[in-house]
């Protein structure tokens, strides 16, 4: 191989750097799975505590849902989205989710810390305050 | 063939570093302006498009003036055009890049640029602007690249490159078309709702993009071995001779309306620019300097004898580049917003980071073309140098 | 079999291109999820085809006017940036000849001329900055509103150029620092976005009248015009009305009464 040993020590370079996240954290235990909290006083008073869809479904989807409260409010005009269940709910993400949800830092920011996700949002739907006051 | 650029004379890598250097500068104020907000140029409510646009306005005549070359060689067989028309495609390709990069540092939320494709919109010239644009682009990348290699492996273009010079040629005045739209169509704007704003940009194309041309063959004569051939840059100075007169004649066009109409939306815009309005003038001493250039430039470029003589020329050719620039660049876009709807006067005038954003935005256009240059004039110089064994003489 | 470094690169881009481009097509093309999702209307909410307004001026007086921008600006987390260059109104008073400009004469009644008139978006029946705009961040509803989408909003500020009213502001940098007072149940704007007056359309939606007809007291009449016995139609019928630059063709659906 014409400049063999430059081409060697290059490749080692390379994994070195590309394998160094995993050699990092060798050896050190997962860090714990986010918990986020829903005893917010708002849902702490619901006589059923039901959010718009069920859990398992807004885990998954609740940033598809917002996505298509967001054109359905503001592009079409239609305010009232009938959930599964038959409830119906105003569409809007600071008058509808966060009014129970009151505690950003410990619900939304959990999960999307952990995932190193920034849902631009906040920029300009403002947060609700903590301790539930709006 | 990009090889080419990575070897070079030392005054080449200075070149290159010192473009480098204010393109820097340039990433370093456009983080600042990422951060703060698009307030930290000297736009305002009134005057909602500033130096930015403008630069953009102009730099789209320039990447349209590649036509003026290509045109009469492959429509007309002017063989005289045949050594410079990767010069002009070369020009278009980062006329074009510099465009689309002062849009890019114009937008609000330039994150979301992509929704001009996700959302398109056909009754919006922008969203034309945009499309016109990426496509110029591709296409003199293509055309060019491949013409070329051709030329470099001594053979002719392949015969598929064809349609798309045809398409270039037909594309080109489009580009500059679409950008004289964004003005021309909107109501309530009397200094830019004429017909002859797209002709009048058409005009200013041709003469500035030319003289960039007549400017650049100069410097490759200089500090390359190619000689892009005397007849040829005579020639680009005939039509930088009509198209400026042609320029001169529609902005005097529209000067007649204006003040033989002496209706108030026509003439105010004018007035301001040219004399001030209402104790403001900001905008006089550039309209003036730019005005004085352009009869400089005419008197240069119409006289036969002066325009023969290759100095004048190349002088002649950058008064009409920088006339052109401050009409263009400057003159049009704020003359639209002032006086504003509420016929006030509330003036414009850019800020030190807005100046080296645009400055580190040409220097981005420079450091392209230097670079396609060096790849064009190289395998110049090696394919003429090859055939006839000398070097080039001034013979076209 | 030997292949170049050229051919080589060739093939590789060609290859992510496709797979990358197959694989974004197949996602975006998937039918999602709420294809069949359930919306309904609030029952209270105000339906209208064609939204307008008739600012009577012999009905305001400053204070009232005052009341009216006020509660519009506070309601809708409207910034205050004390400085004309980054101003962002929705809705403000000008006086004869800037609101009507061409339409001034010397010899005009001095009290008209020095009446400051109500100002705002036209919502235009055939506006030009739903034109122009590229993403259709800015577009008209069925009920004639002139919308504006913040989360499309690329900032190019095309529409701001095609307005011939001056009725659009540009948000030059954050204006969080500068609201007053937030108003918790209605979104701010961030920077690099253009906002202006949209009527109220969230208070419409639950069968509210918009904030500044609401504080006038009567000077302003809401309505829709497409409605043959709606008020604002009487109003119109009884008055002579003038809009603003109504020779552009842009079919402004705002009228004054001097």
């Amino acid at each position: 191989m014409y400049d063999g040993w430059k081409v060697i020590i290059g490749i080692i370079i390379f994994l070195g750097i590309a394998t160094f996240p995993i050699l990092y954290d060798l050896g050190k235990a997962a860090p714990p799975p986010p918990e986020p909290k829903i005893d917010t006083p708002e849902i702490q008073k619901m006589a059923e505590k039901k959010c718009v869809e069920p859990k398992s479904f807004m885990k998954t989807e609740h940033m598809v849902l917002l996505d298509n409260w967001r054109d359905w409010y503001v592009r079409e005009g239609r305010s009232i989205y009938v959930a599964g269940d038959g409830k119906e709910y105003n569409i809007s993400l600071c008058n509808t989710c966060m009014k129970c949800h009151s505690n950003k830092k410990e619900f939304c920011d959990k999960c999307h810390n952990y995932a190193a996700v920034k849902p631009y949002c906040w920029d300009c739907h403002i947060e609700p305050k903590e301790g539930g006051q709006t | 063939m990009l090889e080419v650029a990575l070897k070079g004379s030392r005054r080449y890598w200075g070149l290159v570093i010192f473009l480098l250097g204010i393109i820097g500068l340039g990433f370093i104020f456009y983080l600042k302006q990422f951060n703060y907000g698009l307030g930290i140029t000297g736009m305002s409510r009134d005057v909602s498009w500033g130096f930015y646009i403008g630069q953009f306005t102009f730099l789209v005549g320039v990447a349209a003036a590649a036509v003026m070359v290509v045109l009469p060689y492959y429509l007309h067989n002017y063989k005289k055009f045949a050594r410079i028309t990767v010069i002009a495609e070369f020009l278009a390709i980062p006329s074009v890049l510099m465009c689309m990069l002062f849009i890019f540092v114009d937008m609000g939320q330039p994150l979301r640029v992509l929704n001009v494709l996700l959302h398109p919109t056909p009754n919006s010239v922008m969203f034309f602007d945009m499309i016109v644009l990426s496509f110029y682009l591709m296409l003199n990348l293509l055309v060019g690249w491949t013409v070329l290699s051709a030329e470099r492996k001594g053979t002719p273009p392949p015969t598929w490159i064809k349609p798309f010079i045809y398409w270039a040629i037909a594309w080109a005045p489009s580009i500059h078309i679409v950008t004289a739209f964004l003005y021309a169509g909107l109501p309530g704007r009397h200094y830019w709702l004429s017909a002859i704003m797209a002709a009048r940009f058409l005009a200013s194309a041709f003469s500035a993009g030319p003289s960039l041309i007549i400017i650049l063959c100069f410097i490759v004569r200089r500090y390359t071995k190619f000689d892009p051939g005397k007849e040829a840059i005579q020639t680009l100075g005939k039509i930088v001779t009509y198209a400026m007169i042609m320029n001169v004649l529609f902005l005097l066009f529209e000067v007649f309306t204006a003040f033989y109409s002496k209706i108030p939306g026509h003439t105010l815009p004018f007035t301001y620019l040219y004399s001030g309005l209402e104790g403001h003038g900001k905008l006089v001493p550039i309209m003036a300097f730019s005005s004085i250039l352009a009869a400089v430039s005419l008197f240069l470029l119409i006289i036969p004898k002066i325009r023969r003589n290759e100095k004048a020329l190349g002088f002649a050719a950058v008064t009409v580049f920088i006339s052109l620039w401050l009409d263009k660049g400057f003159g049009l876009v704020v003359g639209g917003f002032v006086p504003n709807m509420f016929e006030r006067v509330f003036e414009y005038w850019p800020t030190t980071p807005e100046l080296l954003i645009t400055l580190g935005v040409w220097g981005i256009g420079f450091l392209v073309l230097t670079i396609l240059y060096k790849v064009a004039t190289t395998i110049k110089e090696e394919v003429i140098l090859d055939k006839y064994g000398e070097k080039q003489v001034k013979s076209g | 079999m030997s292949i170049s470094r050229r051919q080589f690169f060739k093939i590789a881009g060609a290859t992510a291109v496709i797979g990358l481009g197959g694989i974004s097509a197949i996602e975006i093309l998937q039918p999602g999820q709420f294809e069949a999702a359930q919306l309904s209307r609030n029952p209270k909410a105000l339906i209208g085809k064609r939204w307008g307004m008739v600012v009577d001026m012999k009905k305001f007086d400053e204070e009232t006017m005052k009341k009216s921008i006020n509660a519009c600006h506070r309601i809708h987390n409207v910034p205050d940036f004390g400085n004309p260059k980054d101003e962002i109104k929705w809705i403000w008073p000008e006086t004869f000849g800037h609101a009507f400009p061409g339409q001034e004469s010397k010899y005009m009644s001095e009290e008209i001329e020095h009446l400051p008139f109500l100002v705002l978006c036209n919502q235009c029946n055939n506006p030009p900055c739903v034109r122009v705009c590229p993403t259709k961040a800015t577009f008209k509803r069925a009920d004639g509103i002139v919308m504006m989408d913040m989360h499309r909003c690329i900032g190019c500020r095309f529409c701001m150029a095609a307005c011939p009213y001056g009725a659009r502001s540009f948000n030059w940098r954050d204006p969080r620092p500068f609201i007053k007072e937030e108003n918790k149940e209605y979104p701010t704007r961030m920077k690099g976005v253009v906002e202006k007056c949209t009527m109220c359309y969230e208070r419409l939606a639950v069968g509210l009248m918009p904030a500044c007809v609401e504080e006038s007291k009567g000077a302003l009449i809401f309505g829709d015009l497409d409605d043959p016995n709606s008020e604002i139609r009487k109003v119109l019928q009884a008055h002579y009305t003038i809009r603003r630059k109504s020779e552009l063709g842009t079919e402004p659906s705002v009228y004054y009464i001097i």
